[in-house]
């Protein structure tokens, strides 16, 4: 992992999405693509210049590409059905239901443009309740990695799994922070940063404001642990049970809504297990319209507010 | 209804493409190509053929129109503003932060008559609003804009369907025939001729016209509005990123903004262009 105070670089989760894709091309001859009239901006258009034969087009109808790659997966192809998030889960949830988790089949469905961060096309095209709508389905493994690279590796990862996965991805560039040598495990949560005072559990871009929240937090002699769950279902529980005893408080931080997202998934495994204070990071109201950094800042998504949601919980504390 | 001045509407035309193509530029991202298509259809539809009060956006009486693409809204408000729903300054902050003028069309702007964005569901929503007019008795006709790509949806033909089985003669299905969608030709992405035909055997009456020319579509209007017992379709033939050389039948085109060199260089084919 790299530290937020190097020299970062930055690029898009769906880009990493898009070469790990290429790879798996190579790789696995069962890989078959399907596009939903935005290839571009969901990159596989670049398995398609090299697979033409296994990538397929369906125009703008969502619902007919999700169950035709049920059908696909039924005859042996592991398929990756592709659009923007919004309407993977949106448009085409009941397809998604039961054509393939309810038949548990190796259909991975990407959506890409998840998030807040998408900015100026707004509320329409603004994937916030995904995470939440995805997870509820029994079969489906649920990804969100946080970076570039993280992309890449999980969507290597994912050819190999037994059943459904969503994956969602970002429109924007954001910074890398792991490294190509970095494990990536499905279910595994990743430790970023050790801490003993609070642990601040992300998801996606919000894992970089988690770590820059972690420093402000340690000017105030606060340690604070750093969490990175990529896998938001099967969750990591041990992890975070661990950091509920260790640490006994706990923000969770994600570019989604509160209702059901990652702040959920921790509430759920603590209040089983080791209840402890959780302040939740996340969306409440509808997206709109303007540039990922002002909408970051409109709806309370900063390290500050990160920073902010800490020295509450440790309030609370015991 | 009189029909307005030719030569105004032409004018009117230029002018409304240059102003789509500042508001675009100046928000650095949007629709180029979609909204340049729809400029003679909506200047037909509201400079000719629809009843509405700017003044009174709600009035109970008002023609409806249902932009279901709405990615083309930047023409839409455009021309909202040239009608009088709001002021022109006010299309400046278009996919700003804080504006009514949201990237995809959110109602609460005056003369928006629906949120859409996510394609599919406008001829719907149209329906419902030509359903509640015949139910109620009033002479309201509703008016829904589709692109030619957006037709891939199943929701469209579920609510095509819905139409025909209603005998919604006070709705006007309206299709921006530019061609082209996000992947390249519409041909190639998901192949959806004969189109008309499809329409037809779905129990509509099918207009063809030219979606460029005004005295085409303002016909087709009228014909729509003469057709009884079923509702019309104007298949309207159009240019994906029309008046602009270098923009036009580009799928590239379809979500990007012009940048400065690009919009002085639009700008001025625009105006050198003879009517
Ligand atoms: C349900 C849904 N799926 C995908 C998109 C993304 N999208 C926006 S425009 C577009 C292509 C539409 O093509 P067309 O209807 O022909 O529009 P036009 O050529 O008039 O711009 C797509 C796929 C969307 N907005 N909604
Ligand atoms: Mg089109």
């Amino acid at each position: 992992m790299k530290k937020i105070s190097d020299e970062l670089q930055f690029d898009m989760t769906r880009s990493g999405f898009g070469r790990g894709l290429v790879e798996l091309g190579k790789a696995n001859k069962d890989v078959v693509v399907l596009s939903a009239d935005l290839s571009e901006s969901t990159r596989i258009d670049w398995f398609r210049k090299e697979f033409p034969d296994r990538f397929f087009s369906f125009g703008v109808a969502e619902q007919d590409m999700i169950s035709t790659a049920a059908g696909f997966a039924l005859s042996g192809k592991i398929a990756y059905a592709c659009t923007f998030g919004v309407f993977a889960a949106g448009r085409a949830w009941d397809q998604v239901r039961v054509s393939v988790d309810y038949m548990n089949l190796n259909v991975r469905i990407i959506g890409t443009h998840a998030g807040i961060s998408v900015g100026e096309d707004g509320y329409t095209h603004q994937a916030l309740e995904e995470i939440t709508l995805m997870r509820v389905l029994p079969n489906m493994t649920v990804l969100v990695p946080c970076d570039f690279v993280e992309a890449k590796h999980a969507t290597i990862k994912s050819a190999e799994w037994k059943g459904p996965i969503y994956m969602r991805l970002g429109r924007n560039k954001s910074p890398i922070i792991t490294d190509e040598n970095d494990p990536f495990e499905i279910g595994k949560g990743v430790l970023l940063k050790d801490g003993g005072d609070i642990t601040i559990v992300a998801c996606g871009q919000m894992v970089y404001e988690a770590l820059k929240a972690a420093e402000y937090l340690s000017k105030d002699k606060i340690d604070a642990r750093v969490i990175n769950i990529h896998t938001i279902k099967p969750v990591d529980e041990s992890i975070l049970i661990k950091a509920a005893k260790e640490t006994g408080a706990i923000v969770t931080a994600e570019e989604h809504s509160l209702h059901g997202g990652l702040g959920s998934v921790v509430s759920e495994v603590t209040s089983r297990n080791h209840p402890v204070p959780v302040k939740m990071i996340g969306m409440t109201e509808c997206g709109q319209t303007g540039s990922p950094q002002e909408l970051f800042k409109c709806y309370n998504l900063m390290a500050e507010d990160i920073t902010k949601a800490a020295r509450a919980a440790l309030k609370m504390k015991k | 209804m009189e029909r307005p001045d030719a030569n105004k509407l032409k004018t009117q035309a230029k002018e409304l493409r240059k102003t789509i193509l500042k508001m675009l530029a100046n928000a650095g991202s949007g629709h180029t190509g979609g909204s340049l298509s729809l400029v003679e259809i909506l200047l037909s539809l509201y400079f000719y053929k629809m009843k509405y009060d700017p003044r009174k956006p709600d009035w109970d009486m008002r023609d409806r129109l249902v932009l279901s693409k709405g990615h083309g809204c930047s023409a839409l408000y455009s021309v909202l503003a040239e009608a009088g729903y709001f002021p022109k300054e006010e299309l400046m902050t278009f996919r700003k932060f804080g504006t009514r003028l949201q990237g995809h069309p959110q109602l609460g702007l005056p003369g928006i008559e629906a949120s859409t964005g996510s394609l599919g569901q406008g001829l719907s929503i149209a329906n419902g609003m030509a359903l509640t007019a015949k139910m109620e008795k009033k002479n309201s006709r509703v008016y829904c804009i589709m692109g030619d790509g957006e037709l891939n949806e199943g929701q469209v033909w579920e609510a095509v369907m819905t139409a025909a089985h209603y005998d919604l003669d006070n709705l006007c299905g309206i299709v921006d025939n530019n061609k082209l969608q996000i992947d390249g030709w519409c041909k190639d992405v998901m192949n959806m001729a004969p189109l008309g035909d499809k329409w037809k055997s779905f129990g509509w009456n099918v207009i063809e016209c030219d979606g460029h020319v005004f005295k085409e579509i303002m016909n087709s209007l009228d014909k729509a509005q003469g057709a009884k017992g079923k509702p019309t379709v104007i298949l309207a033939h159009t240019v994906k990123g029309k008046g602009v050389s270098f923009i036009e039948n580009q799928a590239r085109w379809h979500g990007i903004a012009p940048k400065k060199d690009e919009l002085e260089k639009a700008l001025k084919e625009i105006d050198e262009k003879d009517q």
